[in-house]
């Protein structure tokens, strides 16, 4: 026992590493916090275009849309298929030899905000097929456009019916800031990794669960506050 | 009681295909200023299609509509600006359930007829107050009967000043204790000389209140006529068979 918490519980080490750790948590929470912002955004973005797309227009501009359509499903169910870390990876080699000098941080942040945006994405979608077809045909038929029927009738409706999914999948994807650590962004796994190796010695390495703990427990416990608030009223 | 006037609704040769299903084949049909026609017909008859075709939630395959003077199936049309001026009542209501009953009938005069937030709260309580909801702006549509959601869904036709109101089965969805609320609010805006086009199969009302009804069969119009006569003596087969099928129902 007292081995055990030698090893795992070092005092000395785990004060030794905290400021690292710390630093890492803050790292971690603005990573995630831009991670949520873009992908959420870009997602709901995607979203509308794709519905905006899926309407009936004359022939020339309909194959454009569709084309538009299209395109932008490839993306969604790419950026699913493909596991974060190797998005991130690819970012950080392939994107400074196309010229665009991007660091580990930027690499993790687009990957990852690219991916939280193509489930977000297919998540908004659909709620917006769910919001039943008569509520179109009544705003429609009351004058107003597909935009402003889009924007006052159907999203808000269609948001409630997302927040439960969108808010597991926000969890689970900004979790992933920890794949930056492959890439050198000094987040709480990269700081706890490197005490570890410096001080031979696993405790930095608790010290970063338990820094996890306290950024996401917070997070999950509001998302299933959330998720029970917004599941079945309508 | 059938008025003088002119046409507001004015349908010809209108036809509607969906892929290579006809369901209207050639209507012909006007209505005038304050007339209350009712259209009965068999399920799958295109009653719905008509009427939807009206507003152009169905777009039309060929034929011409024309609304209060205005060709409705004209290339620049702004259809928005025509869809103010027909009012829609569907047989599941449609509210917005995210909204109010006053927030669902002032909608379309804040987003579409841009009035101010003042004037559309005003015009909102008055198109309440005429289907007896004053008392109920607040409410979601959750809390409300179905006869009261579909009172506020008229209401917020209602509150368009539209030219014409199209019912699509307005009370089949109701409890047969609530459907008498709906009933009474659309005698009291025939009182009012709305004109209205209703698809419904209440006889005792159509009896009661239409100018003229309107059976159609296999996405034509078989027969028109004042109620006594579609009803009392009518003239086609295929109506006859019709009346004497519902009738039985009741
Ligand atoms: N969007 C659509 N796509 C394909 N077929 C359709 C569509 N809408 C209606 N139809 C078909 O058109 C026909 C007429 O439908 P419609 O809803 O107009 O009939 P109805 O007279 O209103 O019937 P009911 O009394 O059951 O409401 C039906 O055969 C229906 O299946
Ligand atoms: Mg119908």
């Amino acid at each position: 026992m007292d081995r055990f918490l030698f090893t795992f519980f070092n005092g000395e080490v785990m004060w030794e590493y905290l400021p690292k750790i710390l630093s890492g948590m803050w790292v971690t929470t603005y990573l995630a916090a831009f991670v949520i912002a873009t992908g959420l955004a870009l997602g709901l973005l995607l979203a509308v275009l794709r519905s905006t797309l899926s309407q009936k227009m004359p022939a020339p501009l309909s194959w454009l849309a569709e084309a538009l359509r299209l395109l932008i499903i490839f993306f969604v169910d790419v950026m699913r298929s493909v596991p974060p870390l190797v998005l991130i990876v690819l970012f950080f080699y392939g994107l400074p030899a196309l010229g665009l000098d991007i660091a580990g941080l930027g690499a993790t942040w687009l990957a990852l905000s690219l991916v939280l945006a193509a489930f977000a994405e297919e998540i908004y979608w659909a709620g917006l097929i769910a919001v039943a077809k008569g509520q179109w045909e009544a705003a429609r038929s009351t004058g107003l456009g597909f935009l402003q029927t889009l924007i006052y009738v159907v999203l808000p409706q269609a948001i409630r019916l997302t927040v439960p999914p969108l808010t597991n999948r926000t969890i689970a994807i900004t979790k992933g800031t920890a794949l930056g650590q492959v890439v050198a962004v000094q987040e709480i796994l990269y700081q706890a990794y490197s005490g570890l190796s410096f001080s031979s010695n696993p405790s930095p390495l608790t010290l970063g669960a338990l820094a996890y703990l306290v950024l996401f427990l917070p997070v999950v416990v509001a998302g299933r506050w959330i998720e029970t608030r917004f599941a079945w009223r309508r | 009681m059938a008025a003088a006037g002119r046409h507001i609704l004015d349908v010809r040769g209108l036809h509607k295909s969906f892929g290579t299903l006809a369901v209207l084949k050639g209507i012909d049909f006007r209505l005038r200023e304050r007339e209350l026609a009712f259209v009965i017909g068999p399920s799958g008859s295109g009653k719905s299609t008509f009427l939807r075709c009206c507003n152009r939630l169905e777009e039309p395959t060929s034929g011409s509509i024309h609304v209060d003077g205005t060709d409705i199936l004209a290339p620049g049309v702004d259809i928005n600006a025509v869809r103010r001026r027909i009012g829609m009542v569907f047989q599941s209501f449609n509210l917005y359930p995210h909204m109010t009953a006053l927030g669902n009938v002032t909608l379309a005069l804040r987003l579409a007829s841009r009035k101010s937030k003042a004037e559309a709260l005003e015009i909102g309580r008055a198109a309440l107050a005429r289907v007896g909801l004053a008392h109920k702006a607040q409410a979601h549509p959750g809390e409300l009967s179905g006869g009261q959601q579909q009172r506020v869904a008229i209401a917020r036709a209602l509150a368009l000043e539209p030219k014409i109101v199209l019912f699509d089965e307005p009370t089949s969805a109701l409890d047969p204790e609530l459907v008498g609320s709906v009933l009474q609010v659309m005698r009291d805006l025939r009182e009012t000389g709305m004109t209205m086009l209703v698809v419904s199969h209440e006889l005792q009302f159509a009896r009661a209140a239409a100018d003229r009804v309107v059976f159609m069969e296999d996405g034509v119009i078989v027969e028109q006529g004042p109620p006594e006569q579609v009803f009392g003596a009518p003239q086609q087969a295929r109506t006859r068979a019709f009346v004497a099928r519902i009738d039985g129902h009741r």
